[in-house]
């Protein structure tokens, strides 16, 4: 896992920051809070801990509506337990603690009394390996959001149809919605598990590093179905790759972990982290000068 | 920089007070609600008690979770009442054999138990006349006996499964895991027809020895191969690098490393054996009279001796089965805790 | 340099021969023969009984498996005048018996398992893995005394509850109307013996359950039920199926637990609750003390088809864990 960051990070080091910037500014701007989708979701002195272990340290940052933010930073810098922390993934891991809030629609996701069950179906997540359930077919895949959580949907074809639409996957598996997840190749099964995160209607959608165990096809695949997704929902993308970064995102934050816990250092649209960042560790980071 | 005052991590999912208050209302609201139901019921007895509590606590937990969270949360409700209820029901046993074992084994116990034996007691006779020298020497005897013999072929199965790792492999780890199924009294017979009848044609400690030997090698082999199994591949390689013959490498390097675990995988074979009875029966004699000598006469052994006992039926005779049943679930207790001990650090470093 | 026509000559591969030094080969020669051991050990068992038990099996033929007469007529000079010997219904009890052991016993192993990885904190998931591996430890005998003296009383009690409301279901029936020492409490306590065992199986391979799909359960919103019921149990079915088989197998095995809390009888019974139940090892010790040579064979014989019984179940258990092993799903 960690040599592909590196390698990954390696071929960073050719790109110049102004070829990153233009890649920021190609696409269509999106102004945030366009859709009336809620008002989002927002951070608040998020601490993170593993046992003694303090790992991220005061995160605030707002995530508008309808759009799409990348964290990029070094590995280890924090970003993936962040994201972790937003719809409570955090705590399966032993010996993990937190502090600060996490508001969805203004509300704490972690206020006593909290159903997590039903954060989790607003805020959906896509992790870095695809990870169908095996023992399931294609369709049922899809719709195992609804199974887990004991959803009932009058027009379960439809929405089998509308969810792999929406992922990038209908024309490549709607005849053979029987055959097992794991028979479809690896970029495949990774839209596969968006269209399973899709089918719950989360307003926010999480994606840990999704391209980084794909081949360059399916990688930009998966990035067309990120824009295209980002209009109905709010999208949250870990990633190493900056050009993936200035690809698909509207704002970008830089993390960084200065041998203490990971801090947030920087926030801002895309095309100014890539073009004029403020803070000199952003600009070596994005320039490639060190990670 | 400015400095941040941190703040101190918390776990806001974990129950909260109000949650454990709750929790405890309600396990005390179904305790009393037992009572009071089997009270004006003709429901009677501990397993109404035990099923109405488990009831009632499942169904107030489930029917909050219900109109709380929705049917998922009780569902999940339900089922953890229910996992608990396993592991209750799973434990429960055991607590109730060594409370009974205890409070009733140490009526049996006597200042002479361990320097006596049972050739001038009768099973009628009082508690203080005789005792189990007899008993735990034959079983040291076997024990020993089944030691010497079934160590080295057990560590040899492992060293061949890790070791060599040849093209009989596979088959060997099958008969390893089949001979572990193979019934107590079988391997009993199996010495009867095949050493006792055609061979020795008497009771002897060495045909106990030699049933419990085929019972003990499969323990120590799998145990033994799990453990040669952590030994890391380097080591074998280092040595080999090093100019040593597999052979060298083996003796001076993996088992070495591998000691404590292997102490473990032969306790572990000693606890497997101690109180294994069928075959005893059928090989030993079971004498009440302690027999230095262990190939030849009928020698006594603990689990030979809580049988007789048991089986003679008077109160005197099944306290003293109770007394030996102390004596040999202390010495497995032991056995298991020394093995647990040594095995938390099974390579050594 | 010059430049001739490239000729691409694919060189032979050499062979890599290790000669070992003759200490290894000694090594070598003596650590399979150990390994061999089993096979050995196992090859005998069956010859032995077999050849011991040759003569009754010729005799009886296939009727030792199918009647259920156990008798022995012998004259005053201990010549064997008339016998009978008939497996049908200890075989009958075997598997009775191991029935109901491994159907009580299944149930609650896999709740315990499911509790001990999902659901105990983390002391009191080490407390109750150290119990329970002792509790497989404990031997046999300490099992069935306490089952005859402490158990059979609630079993039994348990048993005429079960016969009063479902006496309907036609292997709970119960007539005539006698309770003790049926198969019932013999399944009891075997189901003790073997929910350690078969916890332990299904610990492991519960906790083998892939965590990337626990968490993809998790964060689509699923409930611990729920996600055990979506990852966990399809990847531990087949796992839990050969832990069970293991525990049949030493079910089947067993002797002095069931000979304690058994009534014996030789007649085929397949009512689980009537206190009449048979088991081939509890038959050897009972009828070993006063037994005649010729009845001895007998007896050797039936101990051939307890050992091939016990290995027919425990092949396929291990095939079953083994598979679960290997596929990783």
């Amino acid at each position: 896992m960690n040599e592909s960051h590196e390698s990954e990070n390696k071929k960073m080091e050719t790109t110049t920051p102004s070829s990153l910037a233009d890649v920021a500014n190609a696409k269509v701007q999106k102004a945030p809070g366009t859709r009336a989708m809620g008002t989002g979701l927002e951070t608040r002195g998020i601490h993170a801990w593993f046992g003694k272990n303090h790992v991220l340290s005061d995160v605030n940052l707002d995530f508008a509506a309808g759009t799409v933010t990348a964290l990029i930073g070094p590995s280890g810098c924090g970003k993936s337990t962040f994201i972790r922390t937003i719809n409570r993934m955090h705590e399966f891991i032993p010996g993990a603690a937190m502090a600060g809030e996490v508001l969805l629609d203004g509300k704490d996701v972690y206020a006593p009394g909290t159903d997590v069950t039903k954060i989790r179906l607003q805020i959906g997540m896509v992790f870095q390996k695809p990870n169908p359930f095996p023992s399931m077919t294609i369709g049922e895949n899809v719709l195992s959001g609804l199974k887990l959580s004991q959803q009932k949907v009058s027009n379960k074809d439809e929405l089998l149809e509308e969810c792999l639409v929406r992922a990038g996957l209908w024309n490549e598996v709607k005849d053979r919605l029987g055959a097992h997840g794991g028979s479809l190749s690896g970029g495949q099964q990774q839209r596969l598990c968006i269209a399973r995160a899709l089918a719950v209607r989360p307003q926010v959608l999480l994606m840990d590093e999704p391209c980084s165990a794909l081949d360059p096809g399916s990688t930009l695949r998966i990035e067309e179905t990120i824009r295209e997704l980002s209009d109905t929902m709010t999208i949250i993308i870990v990633t190493h790759n900056m050009q993936q970064a200035a690809r698909v995102s509207d704002y970008t934050g830089f993390f960084l972990s200065e041998g203490g816990p990971g801090q947030m250092i920087e926030a801002a649209p895309t095309s100014e982290i890539f073009s004029r960042p403020r803070d000199t560790r952003t600009e070596n980071y994005v320039t490639g000068r060190f990670g | 920089m400015t400095t941040i005052s941190t703040p101190t991590p918390t776990r806001p999912w974990l129950p909260s007070t109000k949650d454990k208050l709750r929790d405890l209302f309600f396990f005390l609201l179904s305790i009393v609600a037992t009572y009071v139901i089997v009270a004006i019921t003709p429901m009677k007895g501990k397993l109404a008690y035990f099923i109405l509590f488990f009831l009632l606590y499942m169904s107030l937990t489930a029917g909050l979770q219900y109109f709380a969270r929705g049917s998922a949360a009780a569902k999940d409700a339900f089922v953890s009442s229910l996992v608990a209820v396993g592991a209750v029901l799973t434990v429960m046993p055991i607590a109730s054999i060594i409370g009974t074992v205890v409070s009733k084994g140490y009526k049996g116990l006597h200042l002479g138990i361990l320097t006596t034996d049972m050739s001038l007691a009768a099973p009628t006779d009082p508690i203080a006349n005789g005792g189990l020298l007899h008993a735990i020497t034959g079983t040291l005897t076997l024990v020993v006996l089944a030691l010497i013999m079934s160590v080295p072929i057990g560590i040899l199965t492992a060293l061949y499964l890790t070791e060599i790792q040849g093209s009989l492999s596979r088959p060997i780890q099958f008969l390893v895991q089949a001979m572990s199924g193979v019934p107590s009294i079988v391997a009993g017979l199996f010495i009867l027809s095949a050493v006792l009848y055609p061979i020795t044609k008497g009771y002897s400690g060495l045909m106990g020895a030699l049933a419990l030997t085929i019972l003990m090698i499969p323990t120590v082999a799998r145990t033994s191969q799990e453990v040669l199994k952590l030994i890391p591949d380097d080591l074998r390689e280092a040595g080999v690098a090093l100019g040593g013959t597999q052979w060298r490498t083996v003796a001076m390097i993996v088992l070495p490393a591998a000691r404590s675990g292997l102490i473990t995988a032969v306790i572990l074979g000693i606890a497997r054996i101690a109180g294994e009875t069928a075959p005893l029966l059928l090989l030993t004699g079971g004498g009440d009279t302690v027999n230095p000598n262990a190939f030849n006469g009928s020698i006594g052994s603990l689990p030979y001796y809580i049988w007789k006992s048991f089986n003679a039926g008077s109160p005197e005779a099944i306290t003293r089965a109770w007394a030996g049943l102390l004596v040999l679930m202390i010495i497995v207790l032991v056995l298991f805790t020394l093995a647990r001990l040594l095995g938390t650090r099974k390579v050594a470093r | 340099m010059t430049t001739s026509a490239p000729v691409r000559v694919v060189p032979a591969p050499r062979e890599l021969t290790t000669q070992p030094r003759f200490s290894d080969k000694v090594f070598r020669t003596v650590v399979t023969i150990g390994g061999l051991s089993s096979l050995l050990i196992l090859g005998l068992i069956a010859i032995f009984l077999a050849y011991r038990g040759y003569e009754v099996l010729r005799q009886e033929g296939f009727k030792f498996l199918t009647s259920s007469d156990w008798s022995i007529s012998v004259d005053d000079a201990g010549n064997v005048v008339d016998s009978t010997f008939g497996l049908a219904a200890m075989l009958v009890g075997t598997i009775l018996c191991s029935i109901v052991a491994v159907a009580i016993a299944l149930p609650i192993s896999v709740f315990s398992a499911l509790f001990l990885n999902f659901y105990a904190p983390g002391w009191l998931k080490k407390i109750l893995i150290a119990v329970i591996d002792m509790m497989a430890a404990f031997p046999s005998i300490l099992f069935g005394i306490w089952g005859f003296l402490v158990l059979m009383p609630s079993v039994e009690y348990w048993a005429k509850l079960l016969n009063n409301y479902f006496g309907f279901l036609p292997f709970l029936k119960l007539e005539p109307y006698v309770v003790t020492r049926s198969p019932f409490v013999a399944g009891v306590v075997l189901a003790i013996m073997i929910i350690p065992i078969v916890t332990s199986v299904a610990r492991e391979i519960f906790s083998q359950a892939p965590l990337d799909r626990i968490q993809a359960a998790y964060a689509l919103g699923a409930t611990r039920w729920a996600m055990i019921k979506a990852v966990v149990i399809p990847h531990g079915k087949s796992g839990v199926i050969g832990g069970a088989m293991l525990g049949l197998g030493r079910a089947m095995g067993e002797t002095v637990a069931v000979y304690s809390v058994l009534n014996i009888v030789f007649q085929v019974n397949w009512q689980v609750l009537l206190g009449a139940g048979g088991n081939v090892a509890s038959l050897i010790i009972l009828k070993f003390g006063e037994a005649s040579p010729y009845e001895i064979k007998a007896l050797m014989a039936a101990g051939l088809v307890l050992f091939l019984l016990t290995l027919v179940v425990n092949a396929i258990a291990d095939l079953i864990v083994r598979g679960t092993g290997k596929s990783g799903r």
